[in-house]
């Protein structure tokens, strides 16, 4: 026997009392039976959500100027993967706190140029037609003041922007080869096109939907569906799901902090609440060892009810 | 909305959902409901009489 | 060959330190104390009992492959169950661990049953997570996009890219299942190795530790 003093929220008393007869397996038996009739019921009466996955060919029919303003977005670096910063390039700052900068320290390890990726890259593995190749060929030997000059003509007059007549048109001539690249590609993408030309850049067969994803994330459409869905990182979405079925209940703590500030308006927010997230779930998991949180249940005394017939036997 | 066909459920899930609102509080309806479900269990598992206990004294 | 060689295998010496530790009428006990008399006590197993029906129901959605439920209505039947099972799994654990806690059953050295339950949990987290990145859906392709700027604030991102489909279907289908069963194998070993936790003394303290 110990001579240390006991601690009543880290040692347990010795039980001396009686046992009872209890059938564990059976227990385990009816347990999977039950759940498993509780399944096929509720499978019966809501099914499940499964709504069509969109393509940059659904986007960019539904909404082509959307499209196409996020394509020259892409093209001139504006876009919010251009400015991503790492892990997929260079182009923006990367979250952290204080020293702490995980995602600048590991660094570009997705790289994405999305200048490149998703414009270029695709275009020329389009079949060549004269207008393309030339618009091509004059981006590609232009110098990058000269590209900026065209971007930026162009960006300056796509507010006015139309999608008429199966083409992009954007009131100015000052945009050298862009209007022909932007029309393009925006073609390229309602053929169904693009789709492939992102997903296959690396080869016949493939399992990564990076740079589609990516490109479809940093147009207009694919948010505008989500929010009206209520899955908006603002709208505690995290935990939501399509349709009206319950969703990632148990990331309600993790979504909580993206509603409040400072967490919410941060330009680390997303480092700042896992940081906050990992320390919570620290003390979840060490809870045993941590005085005070471990004598929680022994003050809330809901053990009592648990073991009544324990306690009243005792009297 | 949805694409499959399932084995067409007896409650139809399949429209815009129902969101409660409180300050910057927002809940589906649904996510709400599984949670009270939760608690109403937990409390339940409390109260509830256990069965078959009558014989324990004696046998150890 | 002479006993002490025998007493020296290293199998004569697992097999009696798995038998000293856990006998048989440990691993299977056919009583429990008489304190074990709540429903409380059923929600540890009925969490077992949902991860095996979304285990057997995720197997059936393997056989097709992964885009299979989306042109199926079988398919798409399979799927619902496998997504109730998930939500009954996750329901009966936060009740059993609500349970736990409220019994404060790390007492008496378990504390290491508590920490593999909580780390069981945050699997099955990631469990649930890349399911539903891999949903192949318009749900999946939101999420996906979503969650990749927490994970790369992280750094994470740079090696789980939730974008990678194959990556997060291996994850989903292969890593985390075992993860999960090879956490609850050793949460529940533990718990038959100590015996459930018996009740907080109510009148004296003067019990042994
Ligand atoms: C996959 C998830 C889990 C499964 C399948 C599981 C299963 C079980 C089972 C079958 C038992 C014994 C019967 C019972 O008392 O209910 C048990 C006991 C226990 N569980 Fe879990 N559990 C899971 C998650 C958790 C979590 C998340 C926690 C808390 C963080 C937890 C904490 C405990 C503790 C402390 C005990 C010991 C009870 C005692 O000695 O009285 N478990 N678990």
């Amino acid at each position: 026997m110990s001579k240390k003093p006991f601690r009543p929220d880290v040692d347990a008393p010795e039980y001396k009392g009686p046992y009872a007869p209890y059938d564990i397996i059976k227990e385990g038996t009816i347990a999977v039976v039950v759940v498993a009739l509780l399944t096929v019921a509720l499978a019966i009466v809501f099914s499940s959500p499964d709504e069509k996955a969109i393509t940059i060919k659904t986007w960019s029919t539904a909404a082509p100027v959307d499209f196409a303003q996020t394509a020259l977005s892409e093209l001139n670096g504006s876009s919010g993967v251009a400015g991503y910063g790492a892990p997929y390039n260079n182009g923006g700052p990367s979250q952290g706190w204080g020293f702490l900068q995980p995602e600048h320290w590991l660094g570009v390890h997705i790289p994405i140029n999305t200048a490149t990726d998703f414009v270029l890259n695709p275009l020329e593995s389009q079949p060549a037609t004269p207008s393309l190749s030339a618009a091509l060929s004059q981006w590609n030997s232009a110098s990058s003041s000269a590209q900026t000059a065209w971007t930026t003509a162009y960006s300056n007059a796509s507010a006015k922007m139309t999608f008429s007549g199966g083409e992009v048109k954007v009131p100015t001539t000052k945009a050298g080869p862009v209007p022909v690249l932007i029309n393009a590609l925006t073609q390229m993408a309602r053929s169904g096109a693009l789709d492939q030309a992102l997903v296959t850049q690396k080869g016949f067969y493939t399992t990564n939907y990076t740079k589609p994803l990516l490109f479809l994330s940093d147009g207009a459409y694919l948010g505008n569906l989500a929010d009206a869905q209520h899955l908006g990182g603002d709208q505690w979405g995290m935990m939501n799901e399509t349709g009206q079925w319950p969703g990632q209940a148990w990331l309600w703590l993790y979504t909580f902090w993206y509603q409040i500030p400072p967490w919410s308006t941060s330009a680390s927010g997303d480092f700042l609440v896992w940081g906050t997230m990992m320390i919570l779930t620290a003390l979840f998991i060490l809870v045993p060892f941590i005085p005070g949180l471990r004598s929680i249940p022994r003050r809330l005394k809901i053990y009592r009810i648990i073991w009544r017939e324990h306690y009243a036997a005792q009297e | 909305m949805s694409q499959g066909w399932g084995l067409g459920a007896l409650v139809n899930l399949d429209h815009y959902g129902h969101y409660l609102n409180w300050h910057f509080i927002s809940i589906s309806v649904s996510n709400l409901t599984v949670m009270v479900l939760m608690v109403v269990t937990f409390v339940v598992a409390l109260f509830a009489p256990f069965p078959g206990r009558r014989n324990r004294r004696g046998s150890k | 060959m002479s006993t002490t060689e025998i007493e020296r295998q290293w199998t004569s010496r697992l097999r009696k330190s798995v038998v000293a530790k856990l006998p048989p009428d440990k691993m299977l006990p056919d009583t429990q104390p008489a304190y074990v008399a709540s429903w409380i006590y059923v929600f540890g197993v009925t969490t077992m009992a949902a991860l095996f029906v979304v285990i057997v129901t995720g197997c059936i959605l393997a056989i097709d492959g992964p885009v299979w439920w989306h042109s199926s209505s079988l398919g798409h039947f399979v799927n619902s169950m496998h997504l109730w099972a998930v939500e009954i799994f996750f329901f009966a654990m936060v009740v059993h661990l609500w349970g736990k806690f409220s019994m404060a059953a790390w007492r008496g050295g378990r504390s290491l049953t508590w920490v593999t339950g909580a780390v069981t949990f945050l699997a099955s987290i990631l469990a649930g997570f890349t399911g539903y990145v891999s949903q192949t859906n318009f749900d999946s392709q939101w999420i996906a996009t979503q969650a990749k700027d927490g994970i790369n604030s992280t750094g994470g991102g740079a090696f789980f890219n939730v974008l990678n489909l194959g990556q997060m279907l291996m994850w989903h289908i292969v890593l985390l299942p075992i993860a999960a069963v090879v956490l609850t194998g050793l949460h529940v070993v533990m718990v038959r190795i100590k015996g459930v936790v018996p009740p907080f003394e109510e009148k004296s303290s003067e019990v042994s530790a």
